[in-house]
């Protein structure tokens, strides 16, 4: 018997195949295509307290083995999400990661505190809403907020000591690869008692179109993912896993099972999977199944055999 | 990724190729489908719209604009492709009198609309070189044909019941201003030409602005009424 669950906190992952942040939707939309419940967890699309329009203008372009994306966290807001998907993610039986966005430290605070106070009085009920909160201090979408919090460590701690104050939810905080000081945000985090960390968010960059001579993007920086970033993407990973004691969740370009496994020998607990599902909208099944196939080819028993081993 | 097989790949006008697909999976007209060559690059699919449907095949008819369409243009007979659909809500019911009206390749969803629909009229506007049009006349005795100017210049939407509308931006926000000048009728549909990456509403950039608030162009559209559309 092959044993892939993974654990962060006290949530335990069947599997370390969790689909990222912003690429699943709330995951319905991939539900026709296969059956959640085999993969490891899902994280939501990235939610701030209040509804959001996003970016105006072009919000996509392709580059080599990757992409740029201008999405700018439109989302329903937290209530909206709380009373039409959480439904349905009570009926899954798979990991169940909010995103939490923001645009000041009040507003990171007060969507905290909401999906602590839902998820009590669900508890009452025996229903779980959700497993953990995956705080985005990273998203390099947005002007006034979103990233400039995970760029210094003095601003990100502010806000994470505020929003791990506000919920006793399982806490994991998304870095973005833009941080100034990666490993010293870590830390910080750890020491302001993050249950884990993820990253990377996507890396800020550019297209300019010549002709017009302008950006092809209204806010002239688009987030770049995709295989691109994999091999940055994995250093990060393991300089952080190699400073923490706490699970890190690693990502960046990861479109295969041997990806995910040079993430899990960098020391990941779990990994994450974005532009991929656009590459292929069955890759979490397939992904999750590669893996499995992998192990058994290589004899390994349990992904400890193999974790962190760099 | 689903994977189906190329029958043929056929260039019919400079740039403009008919590629069709063994897939059982048909679709309505102003469906879409998410193509890509088997190929790592690019990374995302492209959005094609159905251009005919015929038993266990989908036919598509695009044209090369960039590295995307170059790789389906390089699809031989036999050769594998990954393909997604039919997505997206596709035209309404029609009902009454009809008018299709395409811009360039913008014709390709009025093929199949007009097989189902043969009673419609239907506006080819093409900018410098016609295609197809002996293919539409087979289908409608009313083929109105422009190289070279505005085709909805040509359109009286009073004579209508229902208007389906494809091309490029320009023609769409043409066609808003007739329709608002007619006091908006909410019988005009267009078909939205916004970039996709998932093509099946969880991504986010295919997002447009309307009245109603923003829609995703792939899973709520593409077809959207056009007095709903806030061009950007
Ligand atoms: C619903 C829908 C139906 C379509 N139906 C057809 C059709 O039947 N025939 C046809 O020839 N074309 C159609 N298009 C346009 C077609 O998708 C683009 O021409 C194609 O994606 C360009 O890709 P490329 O790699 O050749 O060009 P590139 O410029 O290299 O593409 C770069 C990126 O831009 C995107 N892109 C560029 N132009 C467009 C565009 N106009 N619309 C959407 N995405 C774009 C691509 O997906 C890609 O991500 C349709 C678009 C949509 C949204
Ligand atoms: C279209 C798009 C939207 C995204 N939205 C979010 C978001 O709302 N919140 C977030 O934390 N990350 C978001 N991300 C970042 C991804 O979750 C992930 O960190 C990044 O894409 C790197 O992984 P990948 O290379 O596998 O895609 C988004 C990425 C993409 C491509
Ligand atoms: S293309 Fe992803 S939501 Fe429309």
């Amino acid at each position: 018997m092959i044993d892939t669950t993974c654990r962060i906190a006290d949530v335990v992952f069947k599997n370390p195949v969790v689909m990222a942040s912003g690429t699943f939707g709330f995951g319905r939309e991939y539900a026709r295509y296969y059956d959640l419940n085999k993969l490891g967890g899902l994280s939501g699309k990235g939610l701030t307290l209040h509804p959001k329009e996003g970016n105006l203008g072009l919000r996509v372009w392709e580059t080599a083995s990757g992409m740029l994306n201008s999405v700018g966290l439109e989302n329903p807001g937290i209530r909206r999400f709380l009373s039409k998907e959480v439904p349905y993610w009570q009926q899954l039986d798979t990991v169940r990661i909010v995103n939490l966005g923001g645009h000041s430290i009040a507003e990171y605070e007060e969507g905290a505190q909401l999906l602590e106070q839902f998820s009590l009085s669900g508890k009452a009920a025996g229903q779980k809403a959700y497993d953990m909160i995956e705080l985005n201090i990273s998203c390099p979408n947005v002007k006034e907020g979103g990233m400039a919090y995970g760029i210094h460590v003095e601003t990100a701690r502010e806000v994470v000591m505020r929003v791990r104050r506000a919920t006793t939810l399982p806490l994991v905080v998304k870095l973005s690869p833009n941080a100034r000081d990666l490993v010293g945000m870590a830390v910080m985090c750890e020491e302001e008692g993050a249950d884990g960390l993820s990253l990377v968010n996507t890396f800020s960059a550019m297209k300019i179109d010549i002709h017009k001579r302008s950006s092809v993007f209204e806010n002239l920086y688009a987030g770049l993912s995709g295989p691109a970033i994999k091999p940055i993407a994995l250093r990060m990973v393991h300089e952080v896993c190699k400073a923490v004691s706490i699970p890190v969740m690693g990502m960046g370009g990861i479109s295969s099972a041997e990806d995910m496994i040079e993430f899990i020998m960098a020391g990941a607990e779990t990994v994450q999977i974005g532009t991929h599902n656009f590459v292929n909208l069955r890759a979490g099944e397939e992904l999750t199944a590669g893996l499995e196939a992998f192990m058994r080819r290589e004899g390994i028993q349990s992904l400890t055999e193999i974790r962190g081993i760099l | 990724m689903a994977a189906a097989l190329v029958m043929n790949n056929i260039q019919i006008s400079s740039g403009i190729f008919r590629m069709t697909v063994q897939s059982g999976m048909g679709g309505r007209p102003g469906q879409f489908y998410m193509l890509r060559s088997k190929n790592a690059s690019p990374l995302l699919s492209r959005p094609i719209s159905i251009f005919n449907v015929e038993e266990d095949r989908v036919q598509f008819l695009y044209q090369v604009v960039g590295e995307g369409t170059k790789r389906l243009a390089g699809l031989r007979p036999g050769d594998e492709i990954g393909i997604e659909g039919p997505l997206g809500n596709g035209f309404p019911e029609p009902s009454g009198q009809m008018a299709f009206v395409g811009g360039g390749i913008g014709i390709a969803p009025f093929y199949y609309a007009l097989k189902q629909w043969p009673g419609a009229d239907i506006y080819l506007g093409f900018s410098r070189e016609a295609y197809l049009v002996q293919e539409f006349e087979r289908l409608s005795s009313r083929v109105i044909v422009d190289v070279g100017g505005f085709i909805t210049d040509r359109i009286d939407l009073s004579s209508y019941d229902q208007v389906w509308v494809c091309g490029p931006q320009p023609m769409m926000l043409a066609m808003q201003r007739l329709n608002a000048s007619s006091g908006n009728t909410g019988k005009v549909y267009v078909s939205m030409e916004n970039r996709m990456a998932c093509g099946i509403g969880a991504c986010l950039v295919c997002s447009i602005r309307t009245s109603g608030g923003r829609r995703k162009s792939c899973a709520d559209g593409p077809i959207f009424p056009v007095e709903e559309v806030v061009f950007e």
